[in-house]
């Protein structure tokens, strides 16, 4: 499953960010491969925001895509 | 660039002083401690081989050097290189955190402390902080790094002093033991521990001016250094407040389309009542007319008419119409000042707030199909002011690709301030159905020229991944820095380049040629375009300013079609001379003279069909400039499918030979 099918409020594990540049940006940011965070909103055709603790990420639809995840209970 | 050092090339520090780098995530308030620790004199340079620029000051004997906001150090980009520069050769850096996101900030001061550099944080802005709910054990924080971390609220001017005087407390911080094993067989061979860093993190250029080659590392050194920083925050920072506060409220419904286009539109509309109505209205009709045109031309005209007769080609040249000395000055502060102060405010505001990456979120998914990204929102507004200072500002796009989109359709179909004053002006007279079709129009030019662009421009662009900070109450002192040093710095660069437009108009109109350029022009505005022959008048003056061009046509008697089409091709027409210089200064002479020919093309090509489909419609009621509009549409969807059907094509022949 991506990061482009997630839906408001899903909480997911990130699994594998395949390009590397993208992948250390990401982790800049805060959030790493095996990182458990919230789909804090889906704007419809549009980015994904991530939230983890107070951070939130926006990732672009297309991004979302080739990124990784498995649902996460709770 | 195997060259090292060209930081230090730039900046020379006299002997016994010190290079002091300042360091920081974008937006935490560099500008400010900058501000509040050099004194009057601040020198601005250009970084070789960037459009950026680095400031430098004098504090007391030492010099302090600002560097760009960045997330990290790394080869990626202008901005991370020019700062990975500085901070390498830096004998004391001073690195700026944000205490409301310390989970992003304190990466960077984590990667900088692992350089090995002499640091002392400046923990900024603890009062939002707290009244977040965020308690933060700074000493704790301090002991964990291993470096002085002084709280400041640097608006306020808080910390400050405290800062400045323990500056000699900075010293190298503790380094993650497994990171110090990565990095001895580096530093063993003689590399300095923050380009052995560097190296390891597979730094490129970093290694090749070492003469080593780049490690594969950074995904191991990266995760250590996240876990680590995420350790340190659960040591370090208590959360008193939890869960959805109004600030997270709204910051969700500014990025929920449903509420968060309606919120935009009324941020527009604020941004139209103030920059609109108040400055581009009253502000700059004061100034322009009431200043410049009343006392400051008549005596530059005397002062003129004194050294040299006014009747000849040097007066003119000079002092005339268009004069370099009056025109220029007259725009430039009569107007332009104005309207760039106002725009970068408002811009400001935006950005301190935390609204503005929202913004971004928000028409991500349109932009798209224009082949650009969120980010590429700020040029657009910018635009809508001055489309010089928009094209100045396509730097911060992620992609040469997205550069060149952004100022072709800035170049193409963004109105500025100047002509939309005369271009609403000029619509208010026609009825709703030709507003209409205005609209349709240049939207439609907008989107096919966006999706054709990208459809057939060859690579991708960049995608949108940015961080969206806690929002919270624009800071006085932070906007008005930020405003002041971007205006500034426009107008420093623009009025050379419109003088010398000046200049060249000026020539023109003294040998003549400005009225042979207005008569060869005469097949196209009588035949194509079905335009009075003076109309071409206004299409020239479009050339020096983009509002002497729309004001040209108040004086023909038009038709609402004719008003419609006129304001059509000159919409479209070329940049004005200003913004043609600065695309000539950002992309080069092959694309700016390429994009300057092609304006004119595609400005009396739309003009004519609109005009000419506008004979075969045979216009007598709103009923038929609807089905021209219609008409119209169709041409510009036919067009888009063309294009996105050829990319399709391109893509499908691609894997096929594979």
């Amino acid at each position: 499953m991506t990061l482009a099918q997630v839906k408001t409020g899903d909480t997911v594990r990130i699994m594998q960010i395949p390009d590397p540049t993208i992948r250390a940006q990401i982790i800049r940011f805060g959030i790493t491969e095996g990182d458990v965070v919230v789909a804090h909103e889906v704007i419809p055709g549009g980015p994904v925001v991530l939230r983890k603790n107070r951070q939130e990420i926006a990732v672009g639809r297309r991004l979302a895509s080739t990124i990784s995840i498995l649902p996460h209970q709770g | 660039m195997a060259h090292c050092d060209t930081v230090t090339n730039v900046i020379e520090v006299p002997a016994g002083a010190r290079r002091i780098v300042l360091a920081g995530n974008p937006n935490v308030g560099k500008s400010v401690f900058f501000n509040a620790l050099t004194g009057l004199y601040v020198d601005v340079s250009n970084y070789p081989g960037t459009t950026l620029d680095i400031s430098q000051g004098r504090m007391g004997r030492d010099i302090l050097m600002d560097t760009p906001g960045v997330y990290g150090l790394s080869s990626w980009s202008d901005e991370e290189r020019i700062a990975r520069d500085a901070i390498l050769t830096a004998d004391l850096v001073i690195d700026i955190v944000d205490a409301v996101h310390l989970e992003r900030d304190l990466f960077l001061t984590q990667q900088i402390i692992d350089t090995g550099a002499p640091v002392i944080i400046a923990l900024n802005m603890v009062d939002e902080a707290k009244r977040q709910g965020l308690a933060i054990d700074h000493q704790a924080l301090s002991r964990e790094l291993g470096v002085t971390v002084v709280p400041t609220v640097a608006t306020r001017g808080l910390g400050l002093p405290e800062l400045k005087g323990r500056l000699d407390e900075a010293r190298p911080g503790r380094l993650d033991p497994g990171l110090a094993k990565r990095l001895r067989p580096l530093t063993a061979k003689g590399l300095h521990q923050g380009e052995a860093l560097l190296v390891l993190e597979g730094d490129e250029v970093v290694a090749a001016r070492n003469h080593v080659a780049a490690m594969p590392s950074r995904d191991e050194v990266y995760m250590d250094r996240r876990r680590r920083v995420n350790e340190l925050i659960a040591r370090c920072v208590q959360e008193t407040t939890g869960g959805a506060t109004f600030a997270t409220r709204l910051g969700r419904w500014m990025v929920r389309p449903i509420t968060g286009i309606p919120l935009l539109a009324l941020a527009l509309w604020g941004m139209y009542e103030l920059i609109g109505v108040f400055i581009a209205g009253t502000v700059v009709n004061a100034l322009e007319n009431g200043v410049m045109k009343a006392y400051y031309e008549p005596f530059v005209q005397g002062l003129v008419g004194y050294l040299v007769a006014p009747r000849t080609p040097i007066y003119q040249i000079l002092a005339g119409e268009f004069g370099v000395l009056t025109m220029t000055v007259t725009y430039v502060i009569g107007l332009l000042a104005p309207l760039v102060i106002g725009f970068y405010l408002f811009l400001a505001v935006l950005e301190d707030s935390g609204y503005l990456p929202r913004i971004a979120a928000l028409v991500d998914r349109a932009l798209g199909y224009l082949g650009l990204n969120g980010r590429a929102i700020i040029p657009i507004i910018l635009g809508f002011g001055c489309v010089t200072m928009a094209t100045l500002t396509t730097r911060l796009l992620g992609s040469d690709r997205e550069k060149r989109i952004a100022t072709v359709l800035l170049g193409l179909a963004i109105p500025c301030s100047a002509q939309l004053g005369v271009i609403t002006g000029l619509l208010a007279g026609v009825g709703p159905a030709y507003v209409l079709l205005y609209l349709v129009v240049i939207g439609l030019v907008l989107v096919v020229t966006g999706t054709m662009l990208d459809a057939l421009m060859p690579g991708t662009s960049s995608d949108l991944l940015i961080d969206l900070p806690p929002l919270r109450l624009p800071r006085a002192a932070n906007v008005a820095k930020k405003t002041w040093s971007k205006a500034w710095g426009f107008l420093t660069e623009a009025t050379p380049l419109f003088a010398l437009g000046a200049l060249i108009i000026s020539a023109l109109q003294v040998t003549g040629l400005l009225n042979f350029f207005q008569w060869l022009l005469t097949p196209l505005t009588v035949g194509l375009l079905r335009l009075p022959r003076e109309a071409a008048t206004a299409f020239i003056m479009g050339i020096v300013r983009r509002d002497f061009g729309a004001a040209g046509l108040y004086s023909l008697s038009l038709t609402s079609l004719q008003t419609v089409v006129a304001l059509i091709t000159i919409t479209l027409f070329v940049p004005c001379i200003a913004s043609a210089m600065m695309l000539y200064k950002e992309r080069g002479r092959r694309w700016a003279t390429n994009l300057w020919i092609a304006t004119w093309v595609i400005a009396f090509a739309v003009g004519g069909v609109v005009s000419q489909l506008g004979r075969l419609v045979e216009v007598g009621d709103s009923a038929d400039i609807l089905r021209l509009t219609g008409l119209v549409g169709l041409v510009g969807v036919g067009l888009m499918l063309f294009a996105v059907l050829y990319r399709k094509g391109k893509e499908g022949s691609r894997w096929a030979s594979r």
